[in-house]
């Protein structure tokens, strides 16, 4: 049961490279995003176990974001299809160009599911820098300077980063080795975070200071997020929805397990502290970078980064209020910058750029698309009653009960310029006149590509109003990013 | 094998990893940096193999010959015909001058030496003790990377970092997991290649691969 959110999606890799992209071809990827899911939601439910010779193992934290990658990955797979036969009406993008991005983005599923699945660091770091490489493809997809500028810094900024986290691994394998825990077990998280309190306090130091900030430039934390407006305004746009939905969180994951092991060894207030940095950090990149941003694809990106600093925050306050809000948040965060991503491929296609000033006042030209734009914008703000406000509400009484006003107090001030920021872009973008020549030159059709965007607004919506049949999954998840896995021998194989 | 061969062997081996690691600062042509590269890669086989014979450990053994083999023949052959392609045989002028690189190597290996103390005092074995070399190519890798301007120095300057990880791996301990160790060597395989095919994209839409030239994309 395990092996099939990995399986599926390599098998509909397969698909694509024996069959290419066509009309009957282009949903299967749609198809494998959906059985993944569903797998997602079986192994919620079965519980505790690992599999496939101990490589991978499951519990409430692996399950829930396994969901996250399920959803984003359907929502992403459903709008392909539309945003490829648009890309080869504009001459961008051939049948071979189409079957490699049938093949990547599916193989770039298979991996982020590897990621949650790991039962080791070691299992996880290989995935997620294969998620780096399986990507940069996608990203320089248009071969244009651009695009191929973009896919470079992202691969030397990723595999730099990510390499530092590579030391930190080997470094927690040493002190693990040293605490009495076979080569094995040195690597596996419930091992690891069993006997945390033996590890020697130096080594380990070093070592949570270098997968902090390894992992954080896969998650687009500062100081190393160079890469990521670039990457995501230059990748297609179904591909920037799975990399800012998604993987940025995949890689907030591992900091999430690394987090539980330095609370053990070094007790709580190190690894707080070295997260409200990057946290604020990253907020302020976000704040200055986002007043009088010019281009909308980059603006998403920012937001992205400034979300990653929330939930970075979220993480640092770290009691099971605030890691709940965490982990609603990434959910929350991936329906509604995905929503937003795909709506702006839409925009991109037919303005033919994504500069802001070319889009100006797109509410009277593609009044559907600038109202599913808007409504996302907004949820993207934390307006109720989508489940970002009640995340980030949770984030910041979570914060102040626990004593560390001082750090919300700040990231508190740069949420509200970050509001005025992207409330003034998106006004002149939605609302302004239109520019002058360009009458009537954005009729967008929505028509069924719309549905994938209204559904993810609709559940990111929902999701405020109520938790329903995910509240028990969201609180053992929690209760595990708290305190760490339940002890004790793991369940047999499945 | 006998303590004070086992010693002298891996001094050896990590000797001569620190010094073709920074030599890479010292020369600018391309294919020489290359060759330094592959030696480097040799140091780094040995350094495994030789603490393979030393626990008496066949696979390690055996490893630190796979090691060697990807990156002192297979990573150095792919460069080599990726700098075959183009015409570029020489780094263009660094933006830090060679005799101020070597300066900044020494601050680098003060830096090392007083960032592993503790990694050092935790088990203080001959292997162990060769940690800030590892650290110190790790800190010089990143150095070229930020540097240089072409995009194979880039390159080199990441698998010099990569070199220096691994090398710390089988000094503080036999190693991570096999099948880590299979996966990272297979993902810094696939890196080197996805780098290749970027470069050749990067030569037909720039001209060439002057990394100065990447300044399209900006707020």
């Amino acid at each position: 049961m395990m092996i099939v959110p990995v399986a599926l999606p390599l098998a509909a890799a397969c698909l694509y490279a024996l069959f290419g992209w066509n009309r009957v071809t282009a949903w299967l990827g749609a198809l494998s995003a959906g059985g993944l899911l569903a797998a997602a939601i079986l192994l919620a439910r079965a519980g505790e176990g690992s599999g496939l010779w101990g490589l991978l193992r499951v519990d409430a934290l692996s399950a829930y974001m396994l969901i996250v990658i399920g959803v984003v990955a359907l929502l992403a797979m459903l709008a392909s299809p539309g945003y490829l036969r648009a890309e080869a009406v504009a001459g961008h993008a051939g049948p071979a160009a189409a079957r490699r991005y049938g093949i990547f983005t599916q193989c770039f599923v298979a991996a982020m599911a590897t990621a949650v699945l790991a039962a080791s660091l070691g299992m996880l770091w290989v995935a997620v820098e294969a998620t780096t490489i399986l990507t940069a493809f996608l990203v320089g997809h248009r071969r244009t300077r651009k695009a191929t500028e973009a896919a470079w810094k992202y691969v030397v900024i990723c595999s730099v980063g990510i390499a530092l986290a590579l030391l930190g691994l080997v470094i927690v394998h040493y002190a693990a080795v040293h605490a009495g825990l076979s080569t094995r077990e040195g690597l596996d998280w419930v091992s690891l975070a069993g006997h945390a309190g033996r590890l020697d306090p130096g080594v380990t130091r070093i070592a949570v200071v270098l997968l902090v900030l390894g992992f954080g430039t896969k998650a687009g934390l500062a100081p190393l997020h160079a890469w990521l407006p670039d990457a995501h305004s230059q990748a297609p746009a179904p591909v920037s929805a799975l990399m800012s939905g998604v993987l940025l969180s995949v890689a907030f994951y591992a900091i999430l397990r690394v987090k539980v092991i330095s609370d053990g060894a070094l007790g709580p207030g190190f690894c707080r502290l070295l997260l409200i940095v990057v946290a604020l950090a990253s907020l302020a990149v976000a704040a200055a970078l986002l007043i009088g941003q010019r281009d909308f694809k980059r603006m998403l990106a920012y937001s992205s980064i400034e979300h990653m600093g929330l939930i970075a925050l979220g993480a640092a306050i770290g009691n099971g209020l605030a890691l709940a809000a965490v982990l609603l948040h990434i959910l929350g965060h991936g329906l509604g910058k995905s929503v937003l991503f795909l709506g702006s491929g839409r925009i991109q296609q037919a303005a033919g750029s994504s500069r802001i000033d070319e889009v100006r006042g797109l509410g009277g030209q593609a009044p559907g698309l600038a109202t599913i734009f808007g409504l996302g914008l907004l949820a993207l703000l934390g307006l109720p009653p989508f489940s970002l406000f009640a995340s980030e509400l949770a984030i910041v009484r979570a914060g102040f009960t626990a004593g560390l006003g001082w750090a919300v107090a700040p990231a508190l001030v740069l949420m509200l310029v970050i509001v005025a920021g992207v409330g003034g872009t998106a006004g002149r973008m939605l609302l302004g006149q239109a520019p002058p020549g360009a009458a009537g030159g954005l009729a967008i059709r929505l028509r069924g590509a719309g549905v994938p965007l209204v559904a993810g607004l609709v559940a990111c919506a929902a999701l405020g109003v109520t938790l329903g049949p995910l509240r028990p999954l969201l609180e053992s998840a929690a209760t595990i990013a708290t305190i760490g896995p339940p002890a004790g021998p793991v369940g047999g194989a499945r | 094998m006998t303590d004070p061969l086992y010693v002298q062997t891996l001094d050896l081996a990590c000797g001569a990893f620190l010094l073709t690691g920074v030599l890479v600062l010292w020369r600018r042509d391309l294919a020489a940096i290359i060759w330094l590269f592959a030696l480097q890669g040799v140091a780094l086989g040995a350094l495994i193999a030789v603490r393979g014979l030393h626990e008496a450990d066949v696979e390690l053994t055996v490893l630190g010959l796979g090691v060697g083999l990807l990156r002192a023949v297979l990573l150095p052959y792919l460069m080599r015909r990726a700098l075959a392609a183009g015409e570029e045989g020489r780094e263009a002028r660094p933006h830090v001058s060679v005799a101020a690189s070597l300066l900044v190597t020494a601050v680098l290996t003060m830096i090392a030496y007083a960032v592993s103390q503790p990694l050092v005092r935790l088990a203080p074995t001959p292997a162990t003790q060769a940690v800030p070399i590892a650290l110190t190519v790790l800190l010089v890798g990143f150095f070229v990377l930020v540097t240089r301007r072409r995009a194979l120095s880039q390159v080199v300057g990441f698998l010099l970092m990569d070199n220096a990880i691994t090398a710390a791996a089988f000094l503080t301990t036999t190693g991570v997991p096999l099948v880590v160790e299979l996966g990272v060597s297979l993902d810094v395989l696939l890196a080197v290649l996805a780098l290749q095919v970027l470069t050749t994209r990067m030569r037909a839409a720039f001209g060439g691969t002057d990394l100065d030239e990447l300044r399209e994309l900006h707020d």
